[in-house]
């Protein structure tokens, strides 16, 4: 499979009063065309930076740094001018947002919200075109009553209707990469699974591949084939869904899967979590920026940042544990 | 949405009754006897008795108010004491010119304030918005009568292109008279107003340019004239409705200042010189007026904002925000 999109040394940083904050710090992974990858980390790890630098989307104070690669379809987008930018996204790639309420504008319509993308990619000219391509795009959502729906404003429509509305907006002109920050967040768990299914449904038809961002990695089990794991603006562990929920290696990545609420477990078990918050990332630490809150932490991970080392060919994480040099056991049992 | 009117008729009617007792009331307990405007030394205490009989100034204030809302309601306001005239038709006499000034003002005030605050708030922080920024600042400080007089002395004293006051020149009536006449008063008029609306427009536009809709709007590929104009305009502009409501009572009555400046024939000048020589009925009218005006204003701007704001139109019956 031919790479669509691939990040080389992404780097975000903003410019704030307490001094510059990482928030993305040198990070690398690739999207085939037609893969689902799952992007998955905590809040402020740098998940949705992350997708707004390939939207083009970073805003002042925030920089996405010299070296940053970001190639799409062969083409480095980094350096795009902001026209280029303007006929990228939409078209080549869109992007969902968690909240859809906000993310509608209140005060228009929803046939007009929807018909804007049309608009600005010039596929269609005729109005007629354009408006039985959107009615055709909410059928395709699963929205029942498509003309009525175009009439609507988002405040009159059902959370998950809105979440529909949202994905009819991204798909209208059929990009081929659709980014998903946190689509189903907002939305109660049956509800979640209709939406998730919707987009996996949409995918095979449309042929598109999907980045969805995440902290939640109940929902990734079913939907993604990738999974990259982020901590503190860093990439830590990557692999395909198998390596990651059976074989995990780094601590991070296996403290997440914990704190994921599992149904056979002992009733009286208390949920894990991850003790500690994520380090201050103005100042982030020399070393492995998990290691003041690992189980596992030894001297060398506070002083030293780990390489990246490969566990299989689509299988990499970064960890010390994972030197030959660490103490016996280390990774395997722990 | 009938519902809606129904409800909002309601609360104008009590809150007009509420403000016409007051000022009636203001009015009653006001230091000084009314009747020492009708009685004079000369009469016996028999004819003074006879003229506070007259005026009903014998009865109890409840009665009193009564009789004056009954006469009210069928548009009487009295009789003006200074001139012994009916004070409605003089109202309504000076009203035009009023609204006139006034409208111009609203309509001058918003086509500025508008763009001005729209790229003010678009281009936050650049040198472009602090520049205007501060002239709004400005605008709000200065007094309106010190900057009518120096309007005067600029321009009708020393460069002598506009007249200083009136609304015609004696035997012109032509419309561009007028509007000559109109120049001064309708730009001292409007500085204070177009500095408050920039102000609150370039915050209005701050704020929904950081709304999350607009990065939606980004990510379909808009630019940024077309999210300025389609998207962040009319939501910028809808809380804008409720402070022209707010504002119609004080463009018309809060006039006075600038039409005193200006001898503007207005109603402004006609209340300050009824202020000056206690002629109640002319003042109470003024009272009445300028909180009907308040109120009514509000009502269109409620209305307004329901017509134009789909989230009340509908009752927001799903969850609105």
């Amino acid at each position: 499979m031919n790479n669509l999109l691939e990040m080389k040394h992404v780097a975000v940083n903003f410019a704030a009063y307490g001094g510059t904050v990482q928030a993305v710090r040198d990070i690398s992974f690739s999207i085939e065309e037609g893969q689902t990858v799952a992007l998955v980390g905590e809040s402020g790890c740098g998940k949705s930076i992350t997708a707004k630098t390939i939207m083009g989307l970073v805003k002042k104070p925030g920089k996405v740094m010299e070296g940053s690669q970001i190639i799409f379809e062969g083409t480095d987008i980094a350096r795009y001018s902001s026209k280029e930018w303007r006929k990228f996204r939409g078209k080549e790639c869109s992007m969902i947002f968690q909240d859809a309420l906000v993310s509608l504008n209140p005060t228009m319509k929803i046939g007009k919200q929807i018909m804007e993308s049309l608009d600005n990619h010039a596929v269609t000219t005729s109005k007629e075109e354009k408006k039985k391509k959107v009615i055709d795009m909410l059928k395709l959502t699963g929205i029942a009553d498509a003309e009525k729906c175009l009439e609507k404003y988002p405040h009159e429509l059902s959370g998950g209707m809105r979440q529909r509305i949202m994905i009819a907006i991204a798909l209208i002109s059929h990009p081929k990469l659709l980014i998903a920050d946190e689509p189903t967040t907002s939305l109660d768990v049956t509800i979640q699974a209709q939406i998730l299914a919707e987009m996996k449904a949409l995918q095979k038809k449309l042929n598109m591949a999907i980045l969805l961002i995440t902290h939640d990695l109940g929902i990734v089990a079913d939907v993604a084939d990738k999974i990259v794991v982020m901590y503190a603006g860093k990439i830590v562990e990557e692999g395909t869904v198998r390596e990651i929920f059976y074989h995990p290696v780094h601590p991070y990545t296996k403290a997440l899967l914990n704190s994921v609420p599992r149904l056979d477990r002992d009733g009286k078990e208390m949920l894990c979590t991850i003790e500690g918050n994520i380090p201050d990332m103005t100042n982030p630490p020399k070393g492995c920026a998990f290691c003041e809150r690992c189980p596992h932490a030894m001297n060398i991970c506070a002083q030293y940042m780990p390489e990246e080392k490969t566990v299989s060919s689509s299988h990499r994480a970064s960890c010390w544990m994972m030197d030959e040099r660490a103490a016996k056991g280390g990774v395997a049992h722990a | 949405m009938w519902k809606y009117c129904l409800k909002k008729t309601a609360q104008v009617v009590i809150v007009m009754i509420l403000i016409s007792f007051f000022s009636f009331a203001i009015v009653y307990f006001a230091p000084g006897d009314i009747s020492d405007m009708y009685v004079n030394p000369e009469m016996t205490e028999e004819q003074k008795a006879n003229v506070i009989a007259q005026l009903g100034l014998d009865k109890s204030m409840t009665e009193q108010y009564f009789a004056w809302a009954k006469r009210a309601v069928h548009g009487d306001l009295g009789v003006s004491l200074s001139n012994k005239s009916a004070v409605w038709p003089q109202f309504m006499q000076r009203l035009p010119a009023t609204i006139i000034l006034m409208g111009s003002s609203m309509i001058l005030s918003l086509l500025l304030a508008i763009p001005l605050g729209l790229w003010s708030g678009y281009k936050k922080n650049s040198w472009l918005d602090n520049l205007i920024s501060s002239l709004a600042y400005m605008g709000m400080s200065i007094p309106s009568f010190w900057f009518g007089m120096l309007l005067i002395i600029v321009f009708a004293a020393v460069l002598k292109v506009l007249p200083s006051s009136g609304m015609h020149t004696v035997g012109n009536v032509s419309a561009f008279d007028t509007f000559q006449h109109m120049i001064l008063p309708c730009i001292t008029l409007s500085i204070g107003h177009v500095a408050v609306y920039i102000r609150y427009i370039r915050a209005n536009t701050i704020g929904q340019l950081s709304e999350e809709y607009v990065l939606t709007a980004e990510a379909k590929g808009d630019s940024q004239t077309k999210i300025l104009f389609r998207h962040v305009l009319k939501n910028t502009l809808l809380p804008i409705i409720t402070l022209m409501g707010m504002n119609l009572a004080s463009l018309v009555c809060g006039s006075f200042i600038v039409e005193s400046v200006f001898g503007w024939p207005g109603i402004g000048t006609f209340a300050m010189s009824a202020i000056g020589s206690r002629d109640y009925p002319v003042i109470m009218a003024y009272v009445m007026l300028s909180g009907f005006l308040l109120v009514v204003g509000n009502f269109i701007a409620d209305l307004l904002y329901a017509f134009v704001d789909p989230r009340i139109k509908r009752g927001g019956a799903s969850g609105g925000k």
